[in-house]
């Protein structure tokens, strides 16, 4: 037997979260995204001699709450200095948690069901940003570099997955569902374009039914849950072809290149692999005591699996495969509390899914401005036959784009009164779209479908409308 | 630093003494180029740093916890808050080669390990 | 110029001004400083502006200090704004921090005048100031000897009589042996006592700022300017210092003292004599004398000599050539590194960065760091053992007077063996203080060193100040 069925992957996970602090991980420089080069510096997060790092009570705070909602273990941790040489790294050491991580021991469970272990989620510093001049960008040939130390010291938890992971659709979808739980947590916006979640995937093969592990690669340079998905099957189907080969695969760090869609040796120096890790002796141990931890414990929301949960149970109990997607979409982008909110007011559930995770997410970010109480009101006029669904989605943007208001001014600024000629007529196509087979035998003589669609119109506008006013419409509309 | 933790472990086995080649290794790890001179001086000079620390390298202490810091503190913290950094022409005034406010430097040869 | 107290006396009470003083200072280093090369730096145009701003002070009715219009002299590894601080280094030639020190801003809060910054080994990285790319400093008692180091420069301008007080650093006995060897008083403070904000580091668990004065009172007025919480500086106590001038003539009646055998064992005969008397007369004083052995002692030396280098490889390895201080071009930014660290760092300086970066090492880092830092267990435990039963401990500084200028450069074993009796405190991170106690067969001044437990500098000033009070004849003024 050969081909990629005789094998399994083995796939382990490093999710690097920069944190959402208003300053750095150990000094008081603002830790913002975008602004003009070295203006966020001081001579902490600059290396400047004689100068000691002081850690951030926030970003610890973060990284507690990460810890908790992964069931880590939060323990007594210390930190510790890697030693390397490079020009982004202000000190030529980053400090970072080393043998005494702050959280250890987690897991996370997919939404399939899975559990994939986390290792330890631990505390470190970002470096500062480069930018290779010369030879299109790429750091090999380039003529020369540039430092923008902004980002040095910028504090950043580091999670580390068991090799529990068997496919790059599951490596996406733990990278997702860590994703959600960082913004859910409050310590990060998650945002993989703007580089604030960076994941290095850890990829091994073996022959079905094996224990042991091959060698691993890692693959650095995954900016988007797209090129995690490719750069591990990539990588697998790469190291696959060597072993059937009869070559072997090399202990290495491998670059993702995703325009060429394929992996790049990107063997570093000998020297590389000392880093002379001890105790950073400019801090001290950190200690979280119990009533810290339980503080966090009791402030931490729900978590998306949660929220997902509860939305089923908002739907009866059971979701569509359709409306699993839409309840994913819905508390991915945190509207799921407006989604609740205008159930709990009288909407239909499926309703408030269907606008929430179309119209409303389509402007997720103005999302945030409409009240549930809002939303709410909408949706009770659609389901309530005020308003068609053509009606309300016009509604809805504008309440949107306005930030809110009442539903009901909107709708009658637009012209929507209530069961008003337009709004019949709107039912009825709606009616029709929702029922083509027997709208074609209608067309065609079939005259007692008349009752059929006019029950639905009735039921679309909780039986309002007037029965005569329908057969008019649909005779009219077959011409 | 993993075993640093390990109480019950004695100390790796006797060090043997410093090379030639360690020198050399060890300058290179720390960024230092030594002439054929300097890497003699110095391994006869190390060496006998490292002959004197044999007194401590063969005592049994795996008893001891070690010592990282003399004076025991802990959960020092401060809040998040902003504070203002430098400015930054005087931060690229001190710097040997600027560009496009940035810290020039030359290519780098590869990724960061 | 040599007391600070009485000047600072007379600033205040508007019967001198400190810009008179800091003339005189100025003065003294401009005339004298020739021979001995204490300074790399005087700034006498910020020291007036520092002065005028004192009188300006006084003239308005305003507190300007308990140091007012007293000159001091700056180990040059603490940084100044705007004032070149080079560390004694050609890496760091030219540099100008952008920011103070936090016992810079400390002293000039308290009316202190900078007029310079002194020499030093070279990263504080020796013990006779040799190790300075710009040259030794000599001893101003015999300018054929060294001064002692690390922080030689600021032990001579204070034994010269240039400036009543200095600051210097302390990581293996930096402070304490310069001062014996100059015939002053100096002191290491309680690790985390004094803000290291804005000290260059050496080794970061051993380093602490202290004082340097002619007279012990000084040197405890000065440590209490710079003693308190600084939230900078993680390692920095929170508790609030004791003030340590209030108790200085309280006497020393019932305090135990142990002569340590362990501190003076292997020093030279004219030494070991000295804290002999010094032993008689505290028990002439009220003490209880009793001799005491801590025979792990004598492992302190190793474990410092792994320790402080380990430290030291990692804080040195900013000097990179990226972002300030010496660049030496190369091919691609590693071999501009390396360029820029062979031409930039000393011998010595080299010596140490790789030992340390030896000791940490993959396949040595328990053998040689993990072992010193039980070493430095073992150390820390042995004091509090003899301080279950005695108060302080009386011992020798260093093992000589001061010895001839190049008489050990070429051999580092010897010169590291000058630290022997210092090191235990800055393992243990307890402060201890030397004082000149007579001289040596050559005339040349013999330093005494006292040692106490965390937290008790008033205790050691105190009784200091009997010793003082009872020294010998000895050279006072070079
Ligand atoms: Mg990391
Ligand atoms: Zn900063």
């Amino acid at each position: 037997m050969s081909g990629e069925a005789a094998w399994e992957m083995v796939i382990g996970l490093e999710v690097h979260c920069e944190l959402a602090t208003a300053t750095k991980l150990f000094c008081g420089c603002r830790n913002a995204f975008g602004d003009e080069p070295n203006v966020n510096v001081c001579p902490v997060c600059l290396g400047l001699p004689g100068s000691l790092p002081v850690l951030n009570a926030f970003a610890v705070e973060l990284a507690m709450r990460i810890g908790t909602a992964l069931h880590c273990e939060i323990r007594p941790s210390t930190f510790a200095r890697k030693n390397y040489f490079y020009p982004d790294q202000a000190k030529d050491y980053q400090i970072s948690q080393y043998d005494q991580p702050i959280n250890t021991g987690g897991w996370l469970e997919l939404p399939d069901g899975s559990r994939v272990g986390v290792t330890r989620a631990h505390m470190e510093e970002d470096t500062g940003k480069l930018t290779h001049v010369g030879a299109g960008g790429r750091i090999n040939s380039a003529h020369h570099a540039l430092v923008d130390y902004n980002r040095s010291g910028v504090p950043l938890v580091e999670i580390v997955s068991e090799p529990d992971i068997r496919s790059a659709g599951q490596a996406k979808a733990y990278a997702a569902e860590l994703r959600g739980i960082l913004v859910a947590t409050g310590a990060s916006d998650g945002r993989m374009e703007e580089g604030s979640m960076r994941v290095d995937a850890n990829v091994s093969v073996r022959s079905f039914g094996t224990d042991s592990f091959g060698t691993r690669c890692e693959i650095k340079n995954l900016n988007s849950l797209r090129s995690l998905g490719r750069g591990i099957d990539y990588e697998a189907a790469r190291q696959i072809a060597l072993i059937e080969s009869g070559e072997r695969v090399v202990l290495e760090t491998r670059h993702w290149d995703e325009s060429a869609g394929r992996t790049e040796s990107m063997r570093s120096k000998e020297e590389a692999n000392d880093y002379r890790y001890f105790p950073e002796p400019d801090l001290v141990p950190l200690v979280p005591d119990a009533a810290w931890r339980e503080r966090v414990r009791a402030g931490l929301g729900p978590m998306p699996a949660d929220r997902r949960s509860a939305l089923v149970a908002a739907l009866g109990g059971s979701a569509s495969e359709a409306e699993a997607d839409q309840i994913r979409a819905v508390v991915d982008l945190g509207l799921d509390e407006l989604v609740r909110a205008a159930v709990d007011g009288g909407a239909p559930a499926p309703l408030a899914l269907a606008r929430a995770a179309n119209e409303v997410a389509a402007q997720s970010d103005a999302g945030l401005v409409l009240t549930p109480e809002s939303f709410a009101a909408l949706l009770a006029l659609e389901s309530g036959g005020q308003l068609s669904a053509t009606q309300s989605k016009a509604v809805l943007g504008l309440l949107l784009e306005r930030g809110g208001g009442d539903p009901s001014a909107v709708a009658e600024e637009l012209g929507y009164e209530a069961l008003g000629a337009d709004f019949l007529a709107g039912v009825v196509a709606e009616v029709i779209a929702a029922n083509p087979d027997e709208w074609a035998r209608y067309v065609a003589g079939d005259d007692k479908l008349t009752g059929l669609f006019t029950k639905e119109v009735m039921q679309a506008t909780a039986g309002k409308a007037n029965g005569k006013e329908v057969a008019a419409e649909l005779r009219r509309l077959r011409g | 630093m993993s075993s640093a933790g390990d109480p019950g472990r004695p100390p790796d086995s006797n060090p043997v003494s410093l090379s030639r080649h360690d020198v050399i290794h060890v300058a290179r790890l720390a960024r230092l180029t030594l002439s054929d001179d300097e890497v003699a001086l110095f391994t006869a000079q190390l060496r006998s740093v490292l002959d004197h620390a044999a007194d401590v390298a063969s005592l049994d202490l795996a008893h001891l916890a070690p010592s990282t810091r003399p004076i025991a503190v802990e959960n020092v913290l401060r809040p998040d808050e902003p504070r203002p950094g430098l400015d930054r022409g005087d931060v690229l005034a001190a710097a040997p080669a600027v560009e496009n406010d940035r810290f020039r430097v030359p290519r780098i040869g590869g990724e960061a390990p | 110029m040599t007391d600070a107290r009485a000047l600072a006396a007379a600033v205040r009470a508007g019967e001198r001004t400190a810009r008179e003083v800091t003339e005189e200072a100025l003065d003294a280093i401009a005339a004298g400083d020739g021979a001995l090369h204490a300074f790399l730096l005087v700034t006498p145009d910020d020291a007036r502006a520092q002065a005028d701003l004192v009188d300006a002070a006084v003239t308005q009715g305003r507190d300007p200090g308990p140091l007012a219009g007293v000159p001091i002299a700056l180990k040059d590894n603490l940084c100044t704004r705007g004032i070149p601080t080079t560390c004694g280094s050609k890496i760091l030639e030219g540099w100008r921090p952008p920011y103070d020190a936090t016992v810079v801003g400390l002293l000039r809060d308290a009316g202190a005048i900078t007029v310079g910054k002194t020499n030093m080994d070279e990263f504080a990285m020796g013990s006779s100031t040799e190790n300075s790319a710009y040259g030794p400093t000599l001893n101003p008692h015999d300018t054929g000897k060294v001064p002692g180091g690390s922080s030689g420069g600021s032990a001579a301008s204070v034994a010269a009589g240039f400036t009543p007080l200095g600051l210097g650093s302390d990581t293996g006995g930096s402070i304490r042996q310069p001062a014996a060897l100059c015939g002053v008083v100096g002191m290491k403070p309680t690790y985390g006592r004094v803000s290291r904000y804005g000290l260059v580091a050496f080794a970061s668990s051993l380093d602490q700022i202290g004082p340097f004065a002619t007279n012990v009172a000084d040197a405890a007025l000065l440590f209490d300017v710079l003693a308190g919480h600084d939230g900078r500086d993680s390692t920095s106590l929170s508790s609030k210092p004791e003030l340590t001038v209030p108790g200085l003539e309280d006497g020393i009646d019932g305090i135990r003292v142990g002569v340590c055998r362990n501190l003076i064992d292997g020093c030279a005969p004219d030494v070991v004599a000295r804290v002999q008397e010094a032993a008689e007369t505290l028990a002439a004083a009220g003490a209880t004398v009793e001799e005491i052995r801590v025979p792990e002692f004598a492992y302190g030396l190793s474990a410092y000599y792994l320790i402080a280098p380990a430290e030291a490889s990692s804080n040195l390895a900013r000097y990179d050539g990226v972002r300030y201080g010496l660049r030496v071009d190369g091919d691609d930014a590693a071999a501009m590194n390396t360029a820029t660290r062979t031409a930039g760092f000393g011998a010595e300086v080299k010596r140490r960065i790789m030992l340390g970066t030896y000791a940490l090492s993959a396949g040595y880092y328990d053998a040689y760091y993990v072992q010193a830092q039980r070493v430095r267990t073992l150390v820390m435990q042995a004091f509090d053992r003899a301080y279950g039963s005695i108060d302080v401990l009386l011992g020798a500084t260093a093992p000589t007077t001061a010895f001839d200028l190049g008489a050990k450069v070429d051999d580092p074993m010897a010169m590291y063996m000058n630290d022997i009796c210092t090191i235990p405190s800055n393992l243990a991170g307890h402060p201890a203080l030397s004082i000149p106690f007579g001289t040596g067969v050559d005339g040349l001044p013999v330093g005494v060193q006292l040692l106490a437990p965390a937290l008790e500098e008033a205790l050691l000033f105190r009784v200091a100040r009997v010793l003082e009070a009872a020294a010998p004849e000895g050279v006072r003024s070079p």
